[in-house]
């Protein structure tokens, strides 16, 4: 449900309309920022947000990206101990 | 040729089409003479083309002959018109199943109102790919219907080739183990074609990548002879023309989801249109499947020759079950790639 | 950072399966005795069968396929109503792509449109908008469909629609909500499962407190997650640690996209634009309350319903769905999309009895694109 995709705010279009440029791969369409809308809508270039059916409907929140992949590095790190752990045991079971 | 033909006085009233030019008039005749056969035949032509190929007289030798109809809308488009495909589409079918493409005959189906200076640009642009694939467009017809009968205008291309002794390219060739070639990026034209449309108010520097293949394959036949199958990847994309290519072969066909030639833009429009561009059409784009010791000097060809720049491996054909196309995903799961139902249509969810 | 490709590396993605391997051994859950994880959202549904997901993670995992397919749970009386609209000769018919292939009784909207209604497809109801401003003297009627997510993009567009005097757009509503039917899967005392993966972009807008019910009444965890395989594997391991420490919480897995407390505009234009309905119709699971939206009195001018005397304010309406058609027992689980007789001979994606087969986020047209269930798959590595 709810095909959402990150886009680029790059220009705004018309800001009496609240709609704005957004780029998505390469691949530009106008859009409504009327749900992510700053005071100054200038605010918005440059930022990401969630696109939805032509509307800006989240801002990407860089931060919280960021923890969720560092989460996910986290993982892998400790995969790696455990792998590191296992070889060693090994080596040292080979070795006996 | 045009060029050398000496300027005629314009004999064409207005800017559009009417219906007198299908009246089998004096109209009529204007139409077709400026406008088509000025350009696509020496002067003195008749209507009847008689052709003749010493490649036909080699023992052996098959003729090829096929059709194809373009209705393409918009006619025009970032990197070709319906002209180009045209010929370009007809050419690739002769080309992919072995044959050199020596000849195409054009109908035109022109709605009333179109006007006469978007027909003159298609006929420059199916001319020009024409010269450069080298076939010659020998024979054609028109006629006019009335507004709303057709979009601007449809285009058939019939075209007949030579099948030199000793080549076969039937799907049925293919054999586990042999290796899927492409030539280039994938859904390109079909996501020109969605963004020139207009509907969905997308806007991409995407272009079509309508092109003739026959030089290509040529290239390919030389540096890999034992070259077993090729299909053009039009309507229904690769996936489609994998499908047919594993069907008629009996095998199983595995591509690698991460080997696939995509470009961001095309990425981005299937995305945000919730489409799979395993399905968008291509326009010059092949499925090739060579044996595995002649991939490299397969590749190596395409890669050597405009059409084939981005060439590149993207799986092989395996026992498996019959029939089948699979693809390895991302993350090393498999998934069915199966034949597209009716037409993609864009979705939300 | 593009939020997209970082979420689909296959590299990190080996150590999350890894994790939530050793936590199914831990939980002790197996084939035979899986750890049930429903999906609510159809969107997950269709990530999970593109990226081989369900078959990349352990047995003991077993996903439930939830209702949020808004095209799937459309009943087919709606259609109906979509096809009587489109088909009055003023009408222009904008839909989603989504809608045109669904079956309804007599033809559905593809087939409407060959025999000669003028249905367009777009790809936001601002498009229709542009439609509606450039033919003034046709009524164009934009199908509004959807969850929480879509809801807030009809309504900001009928408040546009207002200010413009645009008198000759209407939106007909079918717009859901998802917390109802998740409380009656969750009443349905055949339906055994042990935890959710919540939708993402439904929560952008509502936030994660609508879910509080389902942590603190019926004792589930919930994990609302993103769209990409990464941000699904991660909070199926969410889940299954809140299952290993025996505890029922709502966890917000995809943080970046999903405030706490959801997009006070779009909630601001729901509120503003819709009310809920007393009752609403759900394709394989009936009636639920309260759980479809109508546009307010206020925006009467702007209801396809009123405007065309249509839909659940003209009558009652029953229509049986097909025969045979076991979407329902699907839906809630009971059965898998294979478990159903039509499944493959009766219910094909070229000629689907049942929704679950027509829109690309049913479990059934899902199992059927993708081989979901086809052992060969794995046989012929």
């Amino acid at each position: 449900m709810c095909l959402g995709i990150p886009g680029q705010i790059i220009e705004i279009t018309d800001a009496d309309r609240l709609m704005a440029m957004a780029d998505i791969s390469g691949v530009r369409r106008e859009v409504s920022v009327a749900c992510v809308a700053t005071p100054n809508l200038n605010d918005l270039l440059g930022e990401w947000a969630l696109i939805h059916v032509g509307f800006a409907m989240s801002v990407i929140d860089a931060d919280e990206a960021e923890k969720t992949l560092e989460a996910l590095r986290g993982l892998g790190e400790a995969q790696e101990t455990l792998e590191a752990m296992a070889e060693g045991t090994a080596a040292l079971e080979g070795a006996q | 040729m045009n060029m050398s033909t000496p300027i005629k006085p314009a004999r064409l009233r207005g800017d559009r089409v009417t219906m007198a030019h299908g009246g089998g008039g004096k109209a009529m005749r204007d139409l077709i003479e400026e406008i088509f056969t000025d350009v696509f035949l020496p002067p003195g032509s008749e209507d009847q083309a008689r052709l003749t190929s010493d490649a036909l007289r080699e023992p052996g030798a098959q003729l090829a002959f096929t059709t194809d109809s373009f209705v393409v809308s918009p006619p025009e488009f970032p990197g070709g018109d319906i002209g180009k495909i045209a010929v370009c589409g007809t050419v690739n079918d002769l080309a992919v199943g072995g044959a050199k493409p020596l000849w195409l005959s054009a109908a035109f189906i022109i709605e009333e109102g179109c006007e006469f200076a978007l027909l003159r640009r298609i006929v420059a642009s199916m001319q020009a790919e024409a010269e450069k694939a080298g076939v010659r467009i020998v024979t054609g017809d028109t006629k006019v219907v009335e507004r709303g009968a057709a979009d601007k205008v449809f285009v058939t291309t019939s075209g007949v080739g030579v099948i030199p002794a000793g080549r076969d390219m039937r799907a049925d060739n293919i054999r586990a183990g042999d290796v899927a070639l492409v030539n280039g990026v994938l859904g390109d034209h079909g996501a020109t074609i969605l963004a020139a449309r207009g509907d969905m108010a997308l806007s991409t520097d995407i272009q079509s990548d309508c092109q003739s293949l026959n030089t290509l394959i040529e290239a390919v036949l030389e540096a890999a002879p034992n070259t077993r199958a090729a299909r053009d990847a039009t309507r229904g994309g690769v996936a489609s023309a994998l499908n047919e290519m594993a069907e008629a072969a009996g095998v199983q066909i595995e591509i690698d989801e991460t080997a696939l030639p995509l470009r961001p833009e095309v990425k981005g429009v299937c995305e945000v249109l919730g489409l799979d561009p395993l399905y968008l059409a291509n326009e010059g784009t092949l499925v090739l499947f060579v044996p595995p010791d002649e991939a490299e000097a397969a590749l190596a060809a395409m890669q050597g020759v405009e059409a084939g720049r981005n060439a590149t491996a993207i799986g092989r054909a395996k026992i498996g079950v019959a029939g089948r196309v699979t693809m390895s995903t991302l993350f090393g799961g498999q998934r069915l790639v199966d034949t597209l139902v009716g037409e993609q249509l864009p979705r939300i969810c | 950072m593009r939020y997209v490709e970082e979420f689909r590396d296959p590299v990190a993605a080996k150590a999350v399966l890894l994790a939530i391997e050793a936590l199914v051994e831990e939980i002790g859950a197996t084939a035979e005795k899986p750890v049930h994880i429903m999906e609510i959202c159809g969107g997950h549904t269709h990530a999970i069968f593109r990226y081989g997901l369900d078959r990349l993670t352990p047995k003991g995992i077993e996903f439930i396929h939830g209702p949020g397919c808004p095209v799937c749970v459309l009943p087919m009386s709606r259609i109906d109503e979509c096809v009587e609209i489109a088909e009055r000769r003023e009408v222009i018919f904008c839909t989603f792509g989504d809608a045109m292939r669904v079956p309804g009784t007599r033809k559905s909207l593809l087939q409407a449109k060959a025999d000669g209604a003028d249905i367009r497809m777009v790809y936001s109801p601002l498009d229709a908008l542009e439609i509606a401003r450039r033919n003034p003297e046709r009524e164009v009627v934009f199908f509004g469909l959807g969850f929480e997510t879509t809801t807030p993009s009809t309504a900001l567009s009928i408040q546009q629609a207002a200010r413009e005097g645009l008198g000759n757009f209407s939106v007909f509503c079918n717009h859901i909500t998802v917390p109802p039917p998740i409380k009656a899967l969750l009443d349905d005392p055949h339906m055994v499962l042990d935890g959710f993966v919540g939708p993402g972009h439904v929560s952008m807008v509502i936030g994660t407190h609508p879910y509080d019910f389902i942590a603190e009444t019926y004792g589930k965890p919930i994990v609302v997650a993103g769209f990409e395989p990464l941000d699904l594997l991660q909070s199926v391991l969410m889940v299954l640690r809140q299952i290993r420490d025996g505890r029922a919480e709502v966890e917000n897995q995809y943080a970046r996209v999903v405030p706490e407390h959801g997009n006070p505009v779009s909630l601001a234009a729901i509120a503003d634009v819709y009310e809920p309905r007393p009752t609403f119709e759900w394709r394989g699971l009936g009636e639920i309350d309260a759980s479809g939206l109508r546009i307010r009195g206020k925006y009467a001018a702007f209801d396809a319903e009123e405007k065309f005397s249509v839909g659940y304010g003209a009558g009652p309406r029953i229509v049986a769905e097909p025969e045979g058609c076991a979407c329902g027992q699907v839906m809630t689980g009971r059965i898998k999309p294979t478990g159903c007789p039509q499944y493959g001979t009766g219910c094909t994606p070229e000629m689907p009895l049942g929704a679950l087969m027509v829109s690309s986020e049913g479990a059934c047209a899902a199992y059927y694109q993708y081989g979901a269930t086809d052992d060969t798959l794995e046989a012929a590595e």
